[in-house]
């Protein structure tokens, strides 16, 4: 089932990837041929059988309540892009 | 005088507790040739020589006051997905170019704490999102057995140190064949260990129901020792089994007499080259001329395997990789707004096939799409678990081939996603089942190195690697070395 150049802008915008004219046409044809292999999972008989998300029993995983200590500040903005004293400085998010 | 960088992980220990050579000389010997191979190889993306010295220094002075772990003084490489503090750690992305981790990953910890000396960090598919390592935004790396050709991927830097002796062994990570295939094209063992057999703790992640970091050794003991040490429950990672190590090494006894060895239908197909087949079938007849037997076995639900993978693990990139956003670390990319700064950031800092499968996860995950994509995935991996259950219930272990052809050229498949996903086809199966395999080097088809595959059930390392390294005692087929790296030896 080929994907739409509509449809492949939408799936771009929910991912907040940006792409250019030639990336836009190669990933089309890309994209449907993937997702037309995938499609065959749709002639598997699946009636009743549970999904698998993991392969293995996990099991939740708990520690004593008791205080630590967290990363200090400097580590946590080491990589910092852009800083605001002690924040992460981002572009405006609301107009 | 012996040539240092020919040493395998129990050859090299040998020599350095009886004191006939120090790991500052062994170091220094791999940074050499790492040196004179490098321009042709590009296996690192980060040799980090400084730090490798003097780790050796300590190795030295651990090993004369008697205090030294299984892996003291010995060189190796880490695939550039596991976390290093101070050191950076790319993934082979633009968008962690220059990220700088604070914590370093459990591994990394307990090859430390073993004593193990770091040469630096190996070259690698974006995020782990590849067959070939053409994927890397630091260059491909060349297959030491031929330069025009790929050397597998995502881990082909650490397959390729490990066959051109730029490391005794190194680390690797396997989402769906990443360590196997790499090591099949390479001439090196590739072990996968069973899902949460090792701490996925400061693991980058790409697929995180997946993900697995293991060994690729020049020998089947090698990675059985490797894995002993850094195998293990973790309070740091949830998924990490609570099941006690075994002493893999003491497990490699030889004998796999009366083991039964299951032989699937579906690994002998239509895409499989003719060459690799004949390499494969000599392989199963040399296990049972050592007294194993082969019955022949099927798991029908393999053909789908590769389908329900090409699902599922875009689907958790997608929500993994939404972490890149420009804000806490890597590249950021200024724009008009911050929904503008996303988008720019992510566009100049992934490549292309990260985009393709994000936008992937993000189609099968969409309203719509959900219930006939990811979950019927999920249910076709139900199945494909149950034809192993159902297998291991008649045989001990399962041998077909690592990949359906030996090395390609590089720039082939780098076109066609698809072409370039069928690499995965026998070795998918297995990670979507959470169980381990290892890749053991089975001989030449033209000149290039072909891999066989040993599947185990869960948490059965131990039965794998007794039959890799019976195999291995009787073919010695892992001695066989890249021609240009016995020329820079000479």
């Amino acid at each position: 089932m080929p994907i739409s150049r509509h449809e492949l802008e939408h799936l771009c915008r929910l991912a907040h990837i940006a792409l250019d004219e030639s990336e836009m046409v190669d990933m089309l044809g890309q994209i449907s041929t993937v997702v037309d292999h995938v499609s065959r999972l749709q002639s598997v008989d699946t009636e009743g059988i549970e999904p698998t998300a993991y392969a293995v029993p996990i099991d939740s995983v708990v520690r004593d309540d008791d205080t630590e200590l967290s990363w200090p500040t400097e580590a946590v903005l080491t990589n910092a892009p852009r800083r605001y004293g002690d924040f992460f400085e981002v572009q405006s998010i609301f107009e | 005088m012996i040539d240092l960088t020919s040493l395998t992980l129990s050859g090299a220990r040998g020599l350095l507790d009886r004191r006939e050579i120090s790991s500052v000389e062994l170091t220094q010997a791999h940074l050499d040739r790492i040196d004179r191979l490098e321009p042709q190889l590009n296996a690192y993306i980060r040799v980090t020589g400084d730090i490798a010295l003097a780790q050796a220094v300590r190795a030295d002075e651990a090993m004369r006051r008697g205090e030294a772990g299984e892996l003291a003084g010995i060189p190796m490489a880490l695939k550039d997905i596991l976390s290093t503090v101070g050191v950076p750690t790319t993934c082979g992305s633009r968008i962690l170019e220059n990220y700088v981790p604070q914590y370093n990953a459990t591994v990394v910890d307990r090859l430390a704490a073993s004593g193990a000396v770091v040469l630096g960090k190996t070259n690698m598919d974006e995020f782990a999102m590849g067959s070939s390592n053409e994927n890397s935004a630091f260059g491909p790396v060349h297959n030491p057995w031929c330069l025009e050709r790929v050397p597998g991927g995502s881990s082909g830097g650490s397959a390729t140190a490990v066959a051109s002796s730029e490391a005794v062994y190194a680390l690797g990570t396997d989402t769906g064949g990443s360590i196997r295939q790499p090591a099949a094209l390479t001439g090196t063992v590739g072990l996968k260990p069973t899902y949460g057999r090792v701490s996925r703790y400061g693991l980058v992640a790409f697929a995180s129901s997946l993900d697995q970091i293991g060994p690729i050794t020049r020998t089947v003991a090698d990675a059985a020792a490797v894995l002993g040490v850094i195998a293990g429950p973790d309070p740091r990672d949830s998924t990490a089994l609570n099941a006690p190590v075994p002493d893999y090494s003491a497990a490699l006894t030889g004998d796999i007499r009366g083991l039964r060895v299951g032989i699937p239908r579906e690994y002998f197909g239509d895409g499989l080259d003719s060459e690799v087949r004949v390499v494969v079938e000599r392989a199963i007849e040399v296990l049972q001329s050592l007294g194993a037997r082969a019955v022949p076995i099927s798991l029908p639900s393999s053909e789908h395997a590769l389908s329900t993978y090409y699902v599922i693990s875009p689907a958790e990139a997608m929500a993994n990789l939404a972490r890149y956003d420009g804000v806490r670390y890597g590249l950021s990319l200024p724009g008009d707004d911050i929904w503008s700064m996303y988008a720019l950031t992510r566009e100049a800092g992934f490549g292309a096939e990260v985009k393709r499968r994000i936008i992937l996860g993000t189609y099968v995950l969409s309203a719509g799409y959900y219930d006939a994509y990811y979950r019927k995935a999920q249910q076709v991996r139900t199945l494909v678990r149950r034809d192993f259950d159902a297998a291991f219930g008649e045989v001990d272990v399962i041998v077909g081939p690592t990949t359906p052809t030996p090395a390609f050229p590089i720039g082939a498949k780098v076109d066609d996603p698809l072409q370039m996903y069928l690499n995965d086809v026998y070795t998918v199966p297995i990670n979507m089942a959470g169980i381990t395999a290892v890749s053991v080097p089975a001989g030449l088809a033209s000149g290039l190195p072909v891999g066989v595959q040993i599947i185990g059930r869960a948490l059965d390392e131990e039965t794998i690697l007794r039959v890799g390294d019976a195999f291995e005692r009787e073919t010695g087929h892992n001695l066989l070395r890249p021609p240009m790296t016995a020329e820079v030896s000479a």
